[in-house]
């Protein structure tokens, strides 16, 4: 059973995490990416900077993707890649590959994992708006208006 | 006895930088560890009831503090 979760600073190559969750008795992979959108709230994003409590934040994805493969279902195989540093628009933020040997259980494991990790990994984001400024976001509500551009 | 909290994204930016160092009862919990925060310039940018880590470990408000252990305020994750 593979789980494997990891930060990284440079594009996240969906083949690469495909290839980590392949398996001969999985007969699903579900790939779910997470993309950096030009709206948000009814403002214009140019791009996302998202930053981490980077020894923290491996834990929570270690511990998320080892939980993943083994409580939800039991046998899935899973990669997990979330991007640190400047995003610029369709580029992805974070990925998930789910392999099971079912389909309904890999869709099952990757939507968990999102939202275990949407909810508990110490990383944050601050989007930078068309008219300049930026703002760090918070997902209970609106975006903290602490940082002026 | 001194501890530095680590402070990230907008608790860093609203308390002016990376880290903040507090002095501490002997026996604090992480509820003291909040309550000296409080009193820095800034903090009023703060929910009242920030999440706090030790250890790299979710905590509560009574759980213990010693001498060396990594504290850090978590503001609002974003992740995804």
């Amino acid at each position: 059973m593979t789980h494997v979760a990891r930060l990284v600073r440079d594009p996240i190559d969906p083949a690469a995490l495909i290839a980590q969750v392949a398996a001969p008795a999985h007969g699903a992979i579900v790939l779910f990416l997470g993309v950096v959108r030009e709206v948000n709230d009814g403002r214009g994003v140019t791009g996302i900077e998202y930053s981490a409590y980077e020894a923290m934040a491996q834990r929570e994805l270690d511990d998320i993707a080892r939980e993943g493969a083994e409580f939800i279902s039991g046998a899935a195989d899973v990669a997990i890649v979330h991007r640190l540093g400047e995003l610029t628009l369709e580029e992805a933020s974070v990925g998930i590959a789910v392999s099971h040997a079912h389909r309904d259980d890999a869709y099952a494991v990757s939507r968990w994992i999102i939202e275990e990790l949407k909810r508990r990994v110490p990383i944050w984001k601050r989007e930078h708006y068309v008219d300049g400024t930026r703002e760090w976001v918070d997902p209970s509500g609106r975006p903290v208006q602490l940082v002026s551009p | 006895m001194s501890v530095t909290v680590l402070l990230f994204a907008s608790y860093a930016d609203a308390l002016g930088g990376p880290s903040v160092s507090v002095d501490i009862p002997a026996e604090a919990t992480v509820a003291d560890v909040l309550a000296a925060i409080g009193q820095r310039p800034g903090a009023e940018l703060l929910p009242a009831l920030p999440l706090v880590a030790v250890n790299q470990r979710f905590a509560s408000s009574s759980t213990r503090i010693s001498s060396g252990d990594e504290i850090a305020l978590i503001p609002p994750v974003a992740g995804g």
